[in-house]
């Protein structure tokens, strides 16, 4: 009748280091192998957690995560029509949930604070018994999350995080990213940006004051600077400051004649803004025009800064009007239940969803470290973005990058980027111990309570 | 017992038996039934409810007994996570060092802040609470992002030093435990439709509850409590008799900045992570909130409001239109989704609402908080059973000054 749950890794240690430390007492052991890992599905339907924020700054993003995964789940249980299911290289998915579970789901809300989508991953876990925790818009509470699921032994398939910390410095073994990251927007934009404006330019950085900024400035000037580019000037912006206008103000006077923006959502959107009001797009600057750059574009970003977006250089993940028949199919499947065309942001969710219920399906189970042996090295197509690898020394996916900018003609709108480059994924890739990601351990699988 | 007077014993009592038992308590529905959803008895929550409940009662030995409202109480919360965590890196992921160290840094900078901060009273005291706290979120969150990780929050790594443990064993950072039992651990018990979990964790933030509330009960019948309240009360005429009431509104805003920071060191404690966010304003505020919803100035007032709070953010902000849906099945249809749609607005990201406006309906009707309504209740069987109604007064809960 009763049952301890207690987790295996305290108990080797126990075991282990018996007279070292105080070990846990022999009655709290003695049943400890009742079942496997955390949340092992036991009934007829297995349960999902998508933790994504439903309010703040990044709600219309969390808004579309969960249009996409609601549309995951209808696919893994063999109702609507399938989707990317159907173009996924990998064929071991059979529509009828995962390992024959009708797949359910719980919802949180993580508020894009840490502490909020700790808390609401955590009650997931503990009161709902999710096995996997996916989504997200932010790269401080997927860290946190990812640490918190590594400890419960739980599955993560982190959402959009663009951060390098991600799968750098604070990569887990639980955890997986498919969404690109700083450096490889970095990598990405700097030859296009070189073709456009030259290789002899002067850079100017409006970073935002957190985490994503640091890396992301990092990155971006490291690899334009490889193309010969010169940084003037990095300041620091607040996150959510609302009016730019004093950090724009000095910009022409700097030297400078281009203007990074390493902004993302509301931010974005208000200081580029700033920016063109300021006339910065019709200024000269060392005999040349100037020219604004965003690392980092969404299309949600694109619609909020209207006009002001057209022509303006940056990368993406993904775009729906991408013409492979995984984009269309997934375009397709959400505009007809939904009415207009996916995110980026739904897209890297829905991927995240379908591999992780295709590695269960390979592996045979849901244990935890059966998953990630079978994610690891996993190589795919199909899901929108081309040949894809889930490089197992970091648990990042390699995949070609999109360069878009802003369109001049928009005709709908949703069509407000046009695809300029999509970079090979060679050449976005990197060693695992590139130096914009050292200090990282992914350390070894956790099943949790045994 | 323990030097208190039967009263206090009773509620030491009642309190201790409702924490023992608040995993049967707050589990009251069986699992597969329409209701579980509306359980709380799962370890995160519960040892939210504890912690922020220490959080708030220390917070009320400021507010409710000086009346000096701290807007920037967080602060310390916070505070005392970091240090929490770099106990946990540095030293060991015993607990012990970490919550010891969380107190003390706390208090110290609690002294600093309260230094300069208690020149003023009313309300340029709390903007300048508000103010120290702000400016330590903001320090927090970029500034110092080499101690504090910045947005992403400060935690645990594999190649931390960890001198008196050990930086990883099997390649997993160890657990938080206290002398071996691990935080997340604990005991699972179903029995018939129920399920009941005990976590050690849960425990471990109980019992120190159980101790800072009898110390915040000893400070309550103090003669150190009663100069509070003569501050509270009238300050002036203290500085007439001669009294300076500096040191005793330090001492009470020390004594609250450690309490804070004994809640961020537990927090640390059951999930080793210290996120910034904790320190922003709202959270100031939702301290402020738990106090005067619960009753200010009175012993179990706070422990109540942060319960009634955490409740509603963490189970009513997870019902969905699906849950709603469900919940009203039995309706006609057209009445039904009338029901739905009005009760969509209180639930989800509407929990604030419901939150707001039972807050209101408190203030308005029970200045007192949740306490006064409990004695109201108390009040009217007594007047039945024909004895008299003890001569308490009903605790003040108006806002500082």
């Amino acid at each position: 009748m009763g049952k301890l749950y207690v987790s295996r890794r305290s108990l080797l240690k126990g075991s282990a280091a018996a007279g070292v430390a105080i070990a846990a007492p022999t009655i709290f052991t003695s049943r400890a192998w009742a079942s496997d890992f955390t949340n092992k599905p036991t009934g007829s339907s297995v349960t999902l957690g998508f933790n994504v924020p439903q309010s703040g700054v990044y709600a219309d993003e969390g808004a579309d995560q969960l249009r996409a995964l609601q549309l995951a789940v209808e696919h893994l249980n063999g109702e609507g029509d399938g989707g990317m299911m159907n173009t996924f290289s990998s064929k071991a998915l059979k529509g009828n949930g995962i390992l024959g579970k009708k797949v359910e789901f719980v919802t949180g809300d993580t508020q894009t604070k840490t502490d909020a989508a700790r808390a609401s991953a955590r009650s997931m876990i503990e009161k709902d018994g999710a096995i996997m925790i996916t989504g997200g818009s932010s790269s401080g509470p997927a860290v946190a999350v990812q640490a918190l699921c590594q400890e419960a032994g739980v599955i993560f398939m982190a959402g959009l995080t663009h951060a390098n910390d991600t799968t750098g410095k604070d990569r887990r073994r639980n955890g997986f990213r498919h969404f690109f990251n700083s450096y490889m927007s970095g990598a990405a934009l700097a030859p296009v940006l070189k073709n456009a404006y030259g290789a002899d330019r002067k850079a100017y950085y409006l970073t935002a004051d957190y985490n994503w900024g640091y890396t992301t400035e990092q990155a971006i000037s490291q690899a334009t600077e490889g193309v010969g580019w010169e940084t003037v000037n990095k300041v620091l912006t607040p996150l959510g400051a609302g009016d730019f206008s004093s950090y724009i103000a000095p910009v022409l006077k700097s030297g400078a004649d281009v203007l990074v923006l390493v902004h993302y959502g509301g931010d974005m959107v208000n200081s580029l803004t700033n920016a063109v009001q300021f006339g910065l797009r019709d200024a000269q600057a060392n005999g040349k025009n100037f020219e604004i750059v965003v690392p980092l574009y969404s299309r949600l970003m694109a619609k909020g800064a209207g006009d002001n977006v057209k022509g303006i250089f940056g990368s993406t993940n993904w775009h729906w009007s991408l013409p492979d028949d995984g984009s269309k199919a997934f375009t397709k499947s959400f505009g007809t239940k939904y009415g207009f065309p996916p995110s980026q942001a739904a897209h890297t969710v829905y991927c995240q969803a379908i591999l992780y219920a295709d590695a269960v399906e390979r592996s045979g189970s849901f244990h935890p470290c059966g998953v990630v042996e079978a994610l690891e090295d996993f190589k795919f197509d199909g899901l929108g973005n081309g040949p894809t690898l889930y490089r197992a020394d970091d648990h990042q996916c390699f995949k070609d990058v999109l360069v878009v900018r802003g369109k001049e003609k928009p005709e709908s709108e949703f069509d407000l980027l046009e695809i300029v480059e999509k970079t090979p994924a060679k050449q976005v890739t990197y060693p695992h111990d590139h130096p914009q990601f050292a200090g990282g351990e992914l350390g070894t699988c956790n099943a949790g309570t045994a | 017992m323990l030097g208190l007077s039967r009263k206090d014993t009773t509620l030491l009592l009642i309190v201790l038996a409702l924490v023992v038992l608040a995993p049967f308590l707050l589990n009251p529905f069986p699992e597969d039934s329409e209701l579980a959803r509306f359980n709380a008895g799962y370890p995160d929550l519960m040892q939210r409810f504890v912690i922020f409940g220490i959080f708030a009662m220390g917070f009320n030995i400021l507010f409710g007994l000086t009346g000096y409202l701290s807007f920037g109480h967080a602060a310390f919360l916070g505070v005392g996570s970091y240090a929490g965590v770099w106990m946990m890196k540095l030293l060991t992921v015993n607990v012990v060092p970490a919550i010891i160290a969380s107190v003390a840094v706390a208090g110290v900078f609690s002294l600093l802040i309260g230094y300069i901060c208690l020149r003023r009273s009313g309300i340029y005291f709390s903007i300048l609470t508000l103010a120290f706290a702000q400016m330590s979120f903001a320090l927090a969150y970029s500034v110092l992002t080499p101690i504090t990780a910045g947005e992403t929050g400060l935690q645990l790594s594999l190649n931390d030093p960890r001198i008196l443990g050990s930086s990883a064993v099997d390649g997993t950072i160890p657990a938080t435990n206290f002398f071996g039992i691990a935080m997340r651990d604990g005991f699972e018990w179903a029995v018939g439709g129920w399920k009941f979990t005990f976590n050690f964790g849960y425990y471990l933030c109980a019992v120190i509850m159980l101790i800072a509330f009898y110390i915040s009960i000893r400070i309550f019948r103090s003669p150190f409590g009663a100069m509070l309240r003569a501050v509270k009360s009238n300050q002036q005429r203290m500085n007439y008799t001669g009294i300076n009431p500096k040191p005793y509104t330090l001492a009470a805003f020390v004594i609250s900045g450690m309490y804070a920071g004994l809640a961020g060191g537990l927090m640390v404690a059951v999930d080793p992570l210290a996120g910034a966010d904790r320190m922003f304003w709202t959270a100031s505020g939702e301290v402020v909130l738990m106090t005067i919803l619960g009753g200010a100035g009175t012993l179990v007032g706070p422990l109540l409001g942060a319960g009634v709070i955490k409740y509603f953010e963490n189970i009513f902000s997870r019902l969905n239109e699906a849950d709603l849906n469900q919940m009203f099945s039995g309706l006609p249809d057209g009445l039904q989704s009338a029901m739905v749609t009005v009760a969509q607005m209180f639930v989800g990201d509407g929990w604030l609402l419901t939150l707001g406006v039972m807050f209101m309906a408190v203030v308005i009707f029970l200045p007192g908080g949740i306490v006064e309504g409990g004695q109201r209740v108390a009040g009217w069987f007594r007047r039945k059973s024909g004895t008299e109604k003890s001569g308490k007064a009903a605790p003040a809960a108006s806002a500082a000054e």
